[in-house]
């Protein structure tokens, strides 16, 4: 268990700088998720703490130590990659025991370990198979039992669930969460899936082009987006954007609103703005409205599936509280 | 069985279908023995000269020199090879075969030791000149033994191993056939294994041996076979650097038994040789093979 500082962390690759200086404090047992798109630097930023990647300035501390210039076997670190990187020709319980191999373990604190740990992920009846005999979540599972035994005092996650199917997704999703909770062991969790960083996370970086956009916890991320980017990249289907000239905020000196696809209603009363309904997808518990303003900007509203549902190619007026809006 | 066996309990359609409509079978059946006899007559024709030698190895001298040559085995066949086997006609053929296993196994080892780890180092290291090492180690793919074997001798003869095993292995087992070989390979392994090694706290050679080594077991075994019939039927070499008839290898021995001149050649212990000097091989080809696929079964993704 320990806490990890990020100081002004840099990262440049042969002239060219990614990573822009990240500053973060993270607790002891708390579950940090990094976000953002493809290529801002997320997974360069975990390798750093891991020891993957050498730091170009600034300083990784892991339990209060400067661990810059660690091997990643010395950072007391574990992690779990995308492809979970399973030595191929090792059976499932080699696979778990080969770093405590290495760390000259007895061979009965190696079994009680590795058996620990395949209890708690529920691979007992696998410790002698192969990978390739596994399916993806019990190769997820075995990737986790092997961070597990080392008893680390960070897990470092890049990606691991993106391999697997969406229903597998949510099921280790739960479980990674739960397995965290009741080791309460510090983590750092890399996704490009804001629903995972939403429900993983207690708190959130979110990341882009190599800066840390919002730092912070995931309900306030959302409902106070700091940035444009931030706004549109957390939350499915994504904040709306509106021109503020457009709908008379003549209090704001910013040229943009935002406003969430749940807090916009359609009326009949006094509208503030208006438009055309151009589709409307119904997916169940809730029904997607889109609609096409005068100036030609889409809005999604997000409505109850009972609520009425307006004609496609109707004219339909916008209403939302002063509350719910955000200026950029 | 059928029980113990789920593929074919899985798969009842291709069972059937090998069961087909008595029309089916006339068809099939004409096109089967086709091939087959094809493959016969072919193997008939690659196998008769090697059943031409094991005939003249079993028989006498003078009823192989009579026409015709018989094409039964003879009476002959423990003498004529209990005497190549034991005084053979320079050299024991027994002691040629120990130097032509000595020989063989050493280029084979040496040559997968040294290209795993030379292909081992310009993968998984970063150091200057490393792309320069490779097209160096590259660039002696074009020059065959044949072509550097005046120098070679030259450098051969200075350090004194003339007539010596180390003489015969050392200059053959450099391999840049071998070492592209296993570059290939290792660069189709994931880097995160490399990078989970590292996690898990191995060394570099840690990772290489406990690792990258079984990983590659597949590979090594198609070379071992490669590179054993490589040094076992190294020629040139072995007669140009061993005078001494104890030194010779098996292949070069058999050229040396050729009489000169108007001396008569002892033909069957000559081809009692030659059948002898093809069992190594054969015997590496097939216990190899088994694990060759055994390997190729293990590994399979």
């Amino acid at each position: 268990m320990a806490t990890v500082s990020l100081d002004n962390i840099r990262k440049t690759f042969s002239k060219t700088e990614v990573i822009h200086g990240i500053d973060i404090d993270i607790a002891d047992g708390e579950f940090i998720v990094i976000v953002g798109p493809s290529g801002c630097g997320k997974s360069t930023l975990l390798r750093m703490v891991a020891g993957l990647e050498t730091v170009t300035s600034g300083e990784v501390r892991i339990g209060g130590q400067r661990v810059n210039e660690r091997e990643p076997m010395d950072r007391d670190i574990a992690m779990v990659f995308q492809n979970y990187a399973l030595y191929p020709h090792m059976s499932v319980f080699d696979n778990m025991a080969y770093g405590l191999k290495i760390a000259g373990r007895s061979k009965a604190e190696i079994a009680e370990r590795v058996a620990e740990a395949a209890k708690l992920l529920q691979l007992e009846p696998y410790l002698k198979r192969r990978p390739r005999e596994l399916s993806g979540g019990q190769r997820q599972r075995v990737a986790m039992g092997r961070a597990i035994v080392r008893k680390p005092s960070v897990f470092l996650f890049d990606e691991p669930l993106s391999n697997l199917d969406a229903k597998l997704r949510v099921q280790m999703r739960l479980e990674i969460k739960q397995l965290q909770r009741r080791l309460g062991v510090t983590a750092l969790y890399v996704t490009h899936d804001q629903v995972e960083a939403m429900t993983l996370a207690d708190r959130m970086i979110v990341m882009n082009d190599g800066r840390a956009d919002q730092i912070g916890a995931p309900l306030e991320v959302y409902a106070n987006p700091r940035t444009r980017f931030v706004a549109g990249f957390i939350g499915s289907p994504p904040m709306n954007f509106l021109d503020a000239g457009l709908v008379n905020e003549p209090a704001s000196e910013a040229a943009t609103l935002g406003i969430r696809p749940e807090h916009l209603q359609i009326t009949t009363g006094e509208a503030r703005t208006g438009g055309i309904v151009l589709y409307t997808e119904a997916l169940g518990a809730e029904t997607l409205v889109h609609v096409k303003l005068p100036d030609g900007a889409m809005v999604t509203v997000r409505q109850d599936s009972t609520a009425a549902l307006p004609e496609e190619g109707s004219a339909v007026g916008l209403t939302w509280s002063d509350s719910d809006q955000v200026f950029f | 069985m059928t029980a113990r066996d789920p593929l074919a309990a899985a798969t009842p359609p291709v069972k059937s279908g090998r069961t087909p409509a008595p029309g089916m079978v006339e068809r099939r059946g004409s096109g089967y023995w086709l091939t087959h006899l094809g493959l016969i007559i072919g193997l008939l024709f690659v196998f008769f000269p090697i059943w031409l030698a094991f005939v003249a190895s079993t028989v006498s001298q003078p009823e192989i020199v009579r026409p015709p040559m018989p094409l039964l085995p003879g009476d002959r066949f423990f003498d004529n090879y209990r005497k190549a086997l034991v005084s053979g006609i320079n050299a024991p053929v027994a002691l040629m075969m120990l130097n032509s296993l000595i020989m063989a196994m050493g280029i084979t080892l040496g040559k997968i030791a040294i290209s795993l780890l030379s292909a081992f180092a310009i993968v998984y290291f970063r150091f200057p000149l490393r792309r320069v090492f490779f097209w160096l180690i590259f660039l002696t793919l074009m020059l065959p033994v044949e072509v550097r074997i005046v120098p070679t001798y030259e450098v051969v003869a200075g350090f004194g191993m003339l007539n010596s095993y180390s003489g015969l292995i050392f200059p053959l087992i450099a391999s840049a056939t071998a070492t592209f070989l296993f570059r290939q390979f290792f660069m189709t392994v994931p880097d995160e294994l490399a990078e989970a090694a590292r996690v898990d706290g191995a060394r570099p050679m840690r990772f290489f041996w406990d690792i990258l080594l079984p990983m590659s077991r597949t590979n090594i075994a198609a070379l071992f076979v490669i590179l054993f019939i490589y040094g076992w039927n190294q020629y040139l070499w072995p007669l140009l650097i061993t005078t001494d008839p104890s030194m010779n290898t098996i292949v070069m021995g058999i050229k040396q038994m050729f009489p000169a001149g108007d001396d008569t050649a002892d033909w069957p212990v000559i081809m009692a040789t030659s059948i002898l000097a093809m069992i190594p091989p054969v015997i590496v080809v097939i216990s190899m093979q088994k694990l060759f696929i055994r390997g190729l079964v293990d590994s399979e993704k």
